[in-house]
């Protein structure tokens, strides 16, 4: 259970994928101008992560190792995470309508988050085991919705702000994201 | 200018896939903790994005239109996984400092982006070249981050001292946070050049450019702006 909790801690907040191991750029970047889409966008990825990670262990553990061809692993991964965010939005559609309306708009953009497929691969790197990768999956996500909603919150703000026009847009945006880099490195005392 | 010397310009230096386009950045943040790191990041990337232009080039009559995105990931997947297996049996040292980024080449958007946007479209040579240039501007992008950040926080470049004894390095700049504030000013200064010399062009933010061809557009800017789009309709309809 420790171990465990550790591991939770460490996804979330100490090796925050965001801020820390750069995966996922591009939506916290891109989707995080207003709080209700980021949040909307962090509820998305947490969903197909924790589900991505489960099965692409699931895969990995009794198919690729089975077979031993755990170098097909990219291949394997990209292709069950597109076909996974796929069947989860056609499930999504026909039974759970709320859901669908909270994070259909953000599933198709997800296959080409690279923390999906960057959670899978370190997962089958770490030989974790499978509640282990369940876990460390789910919080990888809970910490990438922590810092895509954190940012969004600021770049409400922001926009009232007299920003140099050379700043303005993408480079402001990467000042505010380098220090909350430099406030997450507080985290790293936790472990 | 005939074409292979046009593609090759228009990679580096027209449409540079990140200081232009701001494709790509989660290599680019993440492994230009040093020059040599970079352009090692972007010599592998232009390998891959290069054969598998020339790949997708040669099978773009065979691939039905449906199913090009899955096919063209296969391909990549592929070259990727290839380059993977060179890497670690050739230059381990370069695979264990570039680790897990390796395998995510797959969805870097620069390569999707050109697969859909040029290869898919064109014959295998220009595509071959288009592959080529836009490698090489993002390896001369990455190389020249990797290099700003390392002088800054190591006092190094490729691994030679450089800077005199007196100079403290600021640990900072060969961290995660270094690679935000290098890329925000290299971004900021690009913008006040671009101002300066054509008042209308408008600023490059987030993808505006490469949009149209980046298999990820919905990521980026173009999804938030039809979200507002339709935030901003709901409004004028409610009023």
């Amino acid at each position: 259970m420790k171990e465990l909790f550790l591991v939770a801690v460490g996804a979330a907040l100490v090796n925050n994928v965001v801020l820390s191991q750069f995966l996922g750029l591009c939506p916290f970047l891109g989707v995080s101008k207003k709080v209700k889409t980021a949040a909307g966008m962090g509820g998305a990825v947490i969903f197909v992560i924790t589900v991505s990670s489960a099965v692409t262990w699931l895969i990995n553990h009794f198919v690729l190792e089975t077979l031993s061809v755990t170098y097909m692993q990219t291949i394997v991964f990209i292709l069950v995470i597109a076909a996974l965010v796929q069947f989860v939005e056609m499930f999504l559609k026909k039974y759970s309508q709320g859901l669908y309306q909270a994070l259909g708009v953000y599933l198709p953009l997800i296959t080409t988050n690279c923390a999906v497929l960057g959670v899978a691969i370190s997962n089958a790197s770490d030989g974790y085991g499978f509640v282990t990768a369940l876990v460390s999956g789910f919080a990888t996500a809970v910490g990438f919705t922590i810092s895509i909603v954190i940012l969004a919150g600021i770049r409400e703000k922001i926009e009232y702000n007299d920003i140099p026009a050379s700043f303005q847009g993408m480079p402001i945006v990467l000042v505010t994201a380098g220090l909350m880099a430099i406030a997450f490195y507080g985290f790293a005392g936790l472990i | 200018m005939n074409k292979p010397v046009e593609r090759l310009y228009n990679g580096i230096v027209k449409e540079n896939p990140v200081f232009v386009m701001m494709l790509g950045m989660c290599p680019t943040l993440a492994v230009t903790s040093s020059a040599i790191n970079g352009a090692g990041m972007g010599l592998t990337t232009t390998v891959v994005l290069t054969l598998s232009n020339m790949m997708i080039a040669a099978l773009r009559k065979l691939i039905p239109n449906r199913v090009r995105i899955p096919a063209f990931i296969v391909v990549v997947a592929t070259f990727v996984t290839l380059v993977q297996m060179l890497l670690q049996a050739y230059i381990p040292s370069l695979n264990k400092s570039l680790g897990i980024y390796i395998p995510l080449i797959v969805v870097n958007c620069i390569i999707l982006g050109r697969a859909e946007a040029y290869a898919s479209k064109n014959k295998v040579i220009p595509s071959m070249f288009d592959g080529l240039g836009m490698g090489l501007g993002f390896t001369i992008a990455l190389t020249l981050i990797g290099l700003f950040r390392e002088i800054l926080g190591n006092g190094t470049a490729f691994n030679v001292t450089v800077m005199p004894k007196v100079y403290e390095p600021i640990t900072i700049f060969v961290l995660a946070p270094g690679a935000f504030f290098v890329l925000a000013f290299l971004v900021a200064i690009q913008n006040k050049i671009r101002n300066r010399k054509a008042v209308n062009v408008k600023l490059v933010t987030s993808c505006d450019a490469g949009c149209a061809g980046c298999a990820s557009a919905g990521i980026c800017g173009g999804h938030e702006k039809q979200i507002d789009g339709e935030a901003v309709l709901k409004e004028q309809k409610q009023e």
